[in-house]
């Protein structure tokens, strides 16, 4: 099945997502786009789903608030000194909400710490990134300045003179390296 | 797709190709370091090396080391703390607050600006260390499940928030810059040429993690960018203000104010961008980035210097207007003391280079001016420190009983800790700049067509 795709190599944002555009008027099967840089606009063309990372972190934060706030309640209300609440200056704490005010920092760094991080950590999950992949796009210079759009082809010659009409720079096989 | 109004000055001069972007921000990475680095990196080395005798010193004989005493128990070590601080609000302003508005120029210092946010809490983070006297115990400041009784933390405590605050602010700060980081390691090691220098092309690989580019990830990575943005923002105000705290919650005259917060968060934007420009105008000269970093960039940040130093003016005066209009004895003494006490010499430096000096950036001449921009970034750093220096000891050194007034002055080692964190500080920065790449080059790609100064001209005619 390598056999059947093609790399399309362009060197230029505009005229890369007008081909896109082009490739999927013609129905042809856009495998995966490698760009220098986001290209805005691209994920629509591609009809990209939208990411959800923004819902992940939302639900992170709330997790963090949570465990902060249970994390406070049981060493400053509860827990060993259920019967005996922490005197400190004067300042016993008897229940949670009388004492919110002053634990309302660590609250929000705890949310802040949480959704952060674990946000980081889905979003390196979910892009197969660590330390130690040995994973490039096809073409090195697509972190430089060269954007290569990865197809599916059923007849080489077809596609080859299509992409050349989009204005497609290079154009070859994934074999011929 | 790629317009932007004509009275927008252009953001990247000369004519340049996405592929110049690339050579030029790999250059230093892939080049050798000139004489001025290895000159400056060795003293920074000295003076690191010899902060770290101090430090060792301090650890071995105690406390006592230091100037402190019975009254003015707190000097030199948290104004340091509240100076490193300070500083390194600026890299997350524009890193993420610029971000949250969409302003382009963000991009070419952003980099730099957060790599600096994160040496500087790093020096910060050492002196509450020291200062604990014993820092192998420092884990006893997390809330962590002990055998002693169960002895916990109190979360009531400014110093308990501060733990928090600082620890979210340096990891969250780090993860945000190493996000944007990856595509950029990416790139050079695209660069590398596997068989001349496998360990280097090794290393990169490591860095990168495997970053490729694709459609679906830089998706992602927008969004991603943008949330870390949403959350830095309120937590860099939040840290400030915490910081703040340590000070406003006490109940020693001229700390005990309401006015600490929204004055200590832009006293820190200020220092902090000041510091930006102390480094990134060496930086654009040592490593050529000048057609990215341009006088415009300067000319923003010299604006931004020049809001917050006259909001840092309002703030002083209302200090002082606070402590007369309170009526109380104690809070008006703090204050004539701080003007016209002994300590008269650190409140006039404070003022001068604060509120006065920066008042120069009205003059057009002078904020696109680099050369006095620098000298003037210098004097902001001074002054800032000296602020730190008259809240903290002018308000201990005669506090309410007059039997125990004293005076502060700091010793050899107080004095050798400080100018070892500015060692290390540029150690870190100076390997920084030859190992990462200091221009955030995928970002500076994407506006090369809406604000390069070529692309511009074409737009324009």
């Amino acid at each position: 099945m390598n056999n059947n795709i093609v790399y399309a190599l362009y060197d230029d944002d505009d005229i890369l997502l007008n081909s896109v555009k082009k490739m999927k008027e013609k129905n042809l099967n856009v495998k995966e786009v490698y760009t220098p840089f986001p290209v805005h606009g691209l994920d629509k063309v591609l009809e990209l789903k939208e990411t959800r990372m923004a819902i992940t972190a939302f639900i992170y934060g709330c997790v963090g608030l949570i465990f902060g706030s249970v994390l406070i309640y049981y060493i400053m209300i509860s827990g060993e000194y259920k019967s005996w609440p922490m005197n400190i200056g004067g300042k016993p704490n008897f229940t949670f909400f009388k004492n919110l005010p002053s634990f309302v920092p660590v609250l929000f760094e705890l949310t802040v710490m949480f959704a952060g991080h674990l946000m980081a950590l889905t979003y390196f999950y979910r892009c197969k990134l660590f330390p130690g992949s040995q994973e490039t796009s096809p073409d090195p210079r697509t972190t430089d300045d060269k954007f290569l759009v990865e197809i599916e082809h059923e007849n080489f010659k077809e596609v080859e003179k299509f992409l050349k009409t989009t204005g497609a720079i290079e154009i070859k096989k994934k074999d011929d390296k | 797709m790629h317009k932007e109004s004509r009275i927008r000055d252009p953001l990247i001069d000369g004519n340049k190709t996405f592929h110049d972007i690339t050579v030029e921000v790999a250059y230093p990475v892939e080049g050798k370091a000139n004489k001025y680095w290895w000159i400056l990196f060795g003293l920074s080395v000295i003076l690191m090396l010899w902060g770290f005798g101090c430090i060792a010193y301090t650890i071995g004989t105690g406390i006592g080391v230091w100037g402190l005493n019975k009254t003015v128990n707190w000097a030199w070590d948290i104004t340091n703390f509240v100076w490193w601080i300070g500083i390194g609000h600026a890299g997350t302003l524009i890193s993420a607050v610029l971000l949250l508005f969409r302003q382009k120029w963000r991009m070419a210092i952003n980099r730099s600006a957060e790599a600096m946010t994160i040496f500087g809490v790093i020096q910060a983070g050492l002196f509450p260390l020291i200062h604990m006297g014993r820092p192998w115990l420092a884990y006893w400041v997390f809330p962590i499940p002990n055998q002693y009784g169960s002895l916990w933390v109190n979360f009531n405590s400014p110093l308990l928030w501060d733990v928090f605050a600082i620890s979210t602010y340096l990891t969250v700060s780090t993860v945000f810059w190493y996000i944007g980081l990856i595509p950029d390691f990416a790139m050079i090691r695209d660069r590398v040429n596997e068989k001349i220098n496998p360990l280097k092309k090794k290393l990169y690989s490591l860095l990168s993690f495997g970053w490729s580019g694709r459609a679906k990830h830089w998706q992602r990575f927008e969004e991603v960018s943008l949330v870390l943005a949403g959350l830095a923002t309120p937590l860099v105000f939040s840290v400030h203000s915490i910081v703040s705290m340590d000070f406003a919650t006490s109940v020693i005259p001229g700390w005990h104010t309401t006015i600490f917060p929204p004055y200590f968060v832009l006293g820190a934007l200020f220092s902090g961008f000041a510091m930006v420009e102390t480094l990134l105008i060496i930086v654009r000269k040592v490593v050529s980035m000048e057609a990215y970093i341009t006088i415009k960039h300067i000319e923003y940040m010299n604006v931004i210097i020049l809001f917050t130093g006259s909001m840092v003016g309002i703030a002083y005066i209302t200090e002082l207007f606070m402590a007369w209009y309170s009526g109380v004895e104690f809070e008006q003494y703090a204050f004539l003391n701080r003007a016209t006490g002994p300590y008269w010499w650190a409140y006039a430096s404070m003022m001068t280079c604060n509120v006065v000096i920066p008042q120069l950036y009205w003059i057009y001449k002078i904020r696109t001016n680099i050369i006095a921009t620098f000298i003037l970034s210098i004097f902001v750093n001074i002054g800032m420190w000296f602020e730190r220096f008259v809240i903290i000891v002018t308000s201990l050194h005669r506090d309410f009983l007059p039997s125990s007034w004293t005076m502060f002055s700091p010793t050899f080692v107080d004095i050798g800790i400080f100018l070892g964190t500015i060692g290390f500080f540029f150690v870190l920065f100076l390997m920084y700049a030859r190992t990462f790449p200091v221009v955030a080059q995928a970002e500076m790609k994407t506006i090369l067509k809406s604000s390069g100064s070529e692309f511009k001209k074409i737009e324009n005619e």
